[in-house]
């Protein structure tokens, strides 16, 4: 049986890039139309992101179910040493984070690979949890002491324990997948989508109605109305995608849209906060030329969990 | 065929490596490889350029893997005419970082324990730099506890007032002291970042501490 739902939905978005392409690079060959190069500038640069982002998730997806749990896994990695980089830590942090660094987070990621649900979802934040406590206690520095651990246990939930939650759908039993990953790839991709579609919708209606600010000391262009543009837009993209994600009804795929597009605004928010607090503009300072990769998938860590759970819920399935 | 005019606008020929075996070329090349990758460092060349001209990179000493993090951070063609600096104690002690000093990165290793005046470690370095050679040194001699950044030793002085064409190029090392702190022996995968900065020279007349003082601002002034 030909998957007549996957090859739509990759033709439909390879179109859909093509012609944002076409579009960019006429208007960057074309500067006398009134519009503002920066915004080209950027609008251009994202584009090539989201190029780099569908090769590489189309290699992996080819690759199969393990080797995307291993990207997801590397990705993590490399957040949590943003996060970590960017977060003052002290001497006596050293050897706990050395654990959570080479023991705890690729050991998570293999729970998720082995489709070990009962273990992976308590693993992180319950033993990771004590580890990390107990580790900085034994090393015998006791100051700011909850201030410390919290800011470790705060990088594992959000930069693995959530992010995780993606790959995760790869495992679950949906209807279709007897016959094979493809409705599970769908899913996960269903997600993404979505996700980038309210990032990007979010900046749209924030430069275009944009007129309260959530919290000016927190970010200075996420607004109200992003977010509730934002929200009511990716429900609409899920809706019209509903057909392309297994286990939902149309109502269902909608919300979901409208969750994703809400928790991936916190994150964002979440992040700012945090990057405000240490004084820099995004996480890749420490990398020349490119913004981090904590920047990059801020909202795809708090928006992750919520649509895994989301499809259990709706759809009855025991992980 | 060459014309005399030709070879007369040659480039003079770049310095000679030592000659090493092909083990010890391909565990350099995966010893720095995994130095960047482990210590996620950033190169930057702030108002500078690599070169494999003959120079002096001095930093800011917070970690054991300095040495290695600058060396791996330099481009391929540079790094095998570049000899780090490093102290004797540490780098000759077991079999496997003898082996890493002396065929991989082909340190200079200077015993800090037993200073003998007709052979100081300044004197050292030079010699064993000819010249062709570029060192890589660390000013305040010691790592640094608390992460500042200390006052230089006075070696880069006697080392610029022997030498006095060697170009001196400042390096900053910011991050490394939390991947490898002192006393530890497992490292963190944090990101480091390494920033190289424009040469200075000794001028003519220059006191001992006005110079060292001005080098070590050169340093700092690469934080930011």
């Amino acid at each position: 049986m030909t998957d007549y739902r996957t090859i739509a939905l990759v033709a439909g978005v390879l179109a859909l890039l093509t012609a944002a392409t076409a579009v960019g690079q006429f208007l960057r060959r074309h500067p006398d139309r009134g519009l503002d190069p920066a915004a080209i500038k950027t609008f251009n640069r994202r584009l090539r992101g989201w190029w780099i982002l569908c090769t590489v998730l189309a290699a992996a997806f080819w690759f199969g179910t393990t080797a995307t749990v291993v990207l997801f896994g590397l990705v993590s990695f490399w957040a949590l040493r943003e996060f970590i980089t960017l977060t003052p830590t002290r001497k006596g942090d050293h050897r706990a984070l050395f654990w959570v660094f080479f023991a705890f987070t690729p050991l998570h990621y293999v729970l998720v690979a082995l489709n070990l649900y009962d273990a992976f979802s308590v693993f992180l934040p319950v033993y990771a949890t004590l580890f990390v406590l107990a580790r900085v206690a034994f090393a015998g520095d006791y100051k700011r002491f909850l201030e410390r651990t919290a800011k470790i246990q705060a990088g594992l939930v959000v930069c693995v324990y959530c992010l995780s939650f993606a790959p995760a759908l790869l495992q679950l039993p949906l209807p279709g997948s007897e016959a094979g990953p493809g409705s599970n790839f769908r899913l996960l991709f269903f997600l993404i989508l979505l996700v980038q579609f309210a990032d990007c919708m979010q900046y749209v209606w924030s430069q275009m109605l944009g007129q309260r600010l959530v919290a000016a000391a927190v970010s200075s262009n996420r607004t109200w109305e992003g977010l509730l543009g934002s929200a009511a837009s990716t429900a609409l993209l899920a809706a019209a995608l509903w057909w392309a994600a297994p286990p939902f009804q149309l109502w269902q795929a909608t919300l979901a849209g409208f969750l994703v597009a809400v928790m991936g605004f916190a994150g964002g928010m979440t992040m700012s906060a945090i990057k405000r607090d240490r004084g820099v503009k995004d996480y890749g300072t420490l990398v020349v030329g490119h913004g981090g990769v904590l920047d990059r998938i801020d909202s795809m860590c708090f928006a992750a969990p919520i649509f895994y759970h989301i499809t259990l819920l709706v759809s009855g399935i025991k992980p | 065929m060459l014309s005399p005019a030709d070879i007369r606008d040659r480039q003079p020929p770049a310095p000679i490596p030592r000659p090493r075996s092909a083990v010890c070329r391909a565990a350099g090349l995966g010893l720095a490889a995994l130095a960047r990758l482990l210590a996620g460092a950033s190169v930057r060349w702030i108002a500078s350029q690599p070169d494999t001209c003959q120079r002096v990179y001095f930093a800011n000493h917070t970690s054991h893997l300095d040495a290695l993090v600058i060396w791996a951070s330099l481009p391929q063609s540079v790094r095998e005419v570049t000899r780090p600096v490093a102290a004797k104690d540490y780098w000759s002690r077991g079999f496997v970082r003898r082996w890493l000093a002396q065929e991989v990165f082909d340190a200079i290793l200077i015993d800090r324990t037993d200073i003998k005046v007709h052979q100081s470690p300044v004197d050292v370095m030079l010699r064993e730099a000819g010249p062709s050679h570029s060192l890589i040194v660390f000013p305040e001699g010691s790592r640094s506890v608390t992460g500042e950044i200390g006052e230089f030793k006075s070696g880069l002085y006697y080392l610029a007032k022997k030498r006095p064409e060697l170009e001196l190029i400042p390096v900053h090392i910011d991050n490394l002291n939390r991947v490898l702190p002192r006393g530890e022996f497992l490292p963190v995968p944090l990101l480091s970042c390494i920033s190289f900065g424009p040469p200075l020279w000794l001028e003519r007349g220059e006191a001992k501490l006005d110079f060292l003082a001005r080098a070590r601002r050169a340093v700092l002034a690469l934080k930011e």
